[in-house]
């Protein structure tokens, strides 16, 4: 299995050079505005013109990287781990477009994630929504796609819709990291679910949200205990903080505290430190996965900086904000 | 089996060694070869000024091949098979030193040859990234090559005292 990859990750070290260091992000930071931003962008080999728009450049350097890796690993369904979460926000979408107003004869379809960032067709889980034969869908949404109906129809409580299949959508994630027998998307999946698991609780505890709540928004992991995490989260944000001290994740209590954004950052950069030993891994999907997730990591954060341009916001408001760089 | 085993029916054996020599090394510098080949494809298709660079380290792993398919030719040399007239009359004794004679260099050509291509593979990562650096890349798996050495050494040496008894 180890020499499966070998040519790919050895065109993969070529493409690690073209990557951006944190040294451009400096450059980019400290570029007077968005233009300038962008020739320094061509400069490093992205398709960047002023006259296009940046989300498109964006969505065209995410197709690059994975135009890239379908050309070299035969089979992609080993990076399905990363397209999870997009299925189940177009499940999410389409339960709730079909919610919103059947008459309305706006078109919805913006807020569906393109096929090619998924693994089940956008249309088919919104025809299965449109005529609520949930059956049209994979055996494993299936359920969960007839739940978070019946909860939207029975409540109209989206929050509640949402968190229902937000589990479900950690839960597959977790299963196919486990499954993959990758240390690095085992851990990415570990990363993702802790990090969520996290997020609800301290966004629950803020909105006073129950327990009953928190056990349907929870999903389990190694590096978590969900009850201990669901007792505190009934209790108060310290009970939180102390029982994340007891965790691998004691050290994102500050970043916690200070803003959830800082908390993104902080989970952001802990999969970038964990996923960098591939960086000299010769063999392995490893330093493939790596690559990927350095690419999102890149491209989530030049998004950053352009908009932080493009409002005028402060130089500090987006530093907070940027990530740190796989090379 | 007892005609096997029965005095005079060494030649079996001898011929075994060699055949494992051959065999083993060879099959493990082809793997070698291989992975080493992969990576360097993977590297020339993007840098296709990098072809001679990594067509070296991609042959590293395939001299085990070579050492074992010498010590092949001297065993079956000394049984006299090159030359048309063996040894049929060759001991049982005799036969099992040849292929003891020949097992260092069978074992340690396949295990070297494997490990020497992974050391390859990674050196044409580093030549990859940093072309300057391929003096140094090329040391790393060459290092491996020093075990493979010493089982031909020994292998040599051993075949030619078994010619003695």
């Amino acid at each position: 299995m180890a020499e499966q990859y070998i040519y790919a990750v050895a065109r993969i070290r070529n493409k690690e050079l073209s990557l951006l260091s944190g040294s451009v992000m400096e450059s980019l930071m400290a570029a007077k505005d968005e233009k300038e931003c962008l020739r320094l962008l061509s400069d490093h080999g992205w398709n960047a013109d002023e006259t296009k728009d940046p989300e498109a450049m964006l969505t065209e350097e995410r197709d690059k990287t994975w135009a890239l890796i379908s050309e070299m690993v035969p089979d992609m369904s080993v990076f399905d781990v990363f397209l999870y979460a997009n299925d189940y926000h177009n499940l999410k979408a389409g339960l709730k477009e079909v919610f919103v107003d059947r008459e309305d004869k706006t078109d919805y379809s913006a807020i569906y994630i393109r096929a090619d960032q998924c693994t089940i067709d956008p249309e088919l889980i919104r025809k299965a929504c449109m005529e609520r034969n949930f059956d049209l869908l994979p055996e494993d949404m299936r359920e969960v796609a007839k739940e978070a109906n019946e909860l939207l129809l029975h409540t109209g409580d989206g929050q509640l819709c949402d968190i229902t299949v937000d589990r479900a959508a950690l839960e597959k994630i977790y299963a196919a990291g486990k499954k993959t027998k990758s240390d690095i998307l085992e851990e990415y999946a570990e990363l993702t679910v802790a990090s969520a698991d996290i997020k609800t609780a301290i966004r629950a505890n803020r909105t006073g949200k129950d327990r009953q709540f928190l056990e349907r928004a929870l999903a389990d992991c190694d590096s978590l205990d969900i009850k201990a995490l669901t007792q505190a989260a009934t209790e108060s944000l310290d009970a939180i903080y102390a029982y994340l001290e007891r965790t691998v994740y004691s050290d994102a209590i500050p970043e916690i505290r200070t803003s959830p954004s800082a908390f993104e950052r902080w989970c952001d950069n802990k999969i970038i430190e964990r996923i960098r030993p591939q960086i000299h891994n010769p063999f392995t999907i490893g330093p493939l996965a790596a690559y990927i997730l350095a690419r999102e990591n890149e491209i989530k954060t030049v998004r950053i900086i352009l908009s932080g341009k493009m409002n005028d916001l402060p130089e500090e408001s987006v530093r907070e904000r940027v990530r740190e760089m796989y090379v | 089996m007892s005609a096997v085993f029965s005095d005079g029916s060494g030649l079996f054996f001898a011929i075994l060694g060699a055949a494992l020599a051959a065999l083993l090394a060879g099959a493990g510098s082809a793997r070698g070869v291989g992975m080493a080949g992969q990576a360097a494809a993977g590297v020339v298709t993007d840098q296709p000024d990098m072809f001679g660079r990594v067509l070296i380290l991609q042959l590293l792993p395939g001299t085990q091949g070579i050492y074992g398919l010498l010590i092949a030719f001297v065993a079956m040399n000394n049984l006299g098979i090159m030359s048309g007239s063996p040894e049929v009359n060759c001991s049982l004794l005799k036969g099992l030193a040849y292929l003891g004679a020949c097992l260092p260099m069978a074992i340690v050509g396949y295990i070297s040859a494997i490990n020497q291509a992974k050391a390859a593979v990674a050196s044409i990562a580093l030549v990859s990234k940093r072309p300057d650096q391929f003096g140094k890349s090329m040391l790393f798996p060459a290092m491996v090559e020093t075990y493979a050495i010493f089982a031909l050494l020994i292998s040599i040496l051993a075949l030619n005292g078994v010619g003695n008894i």
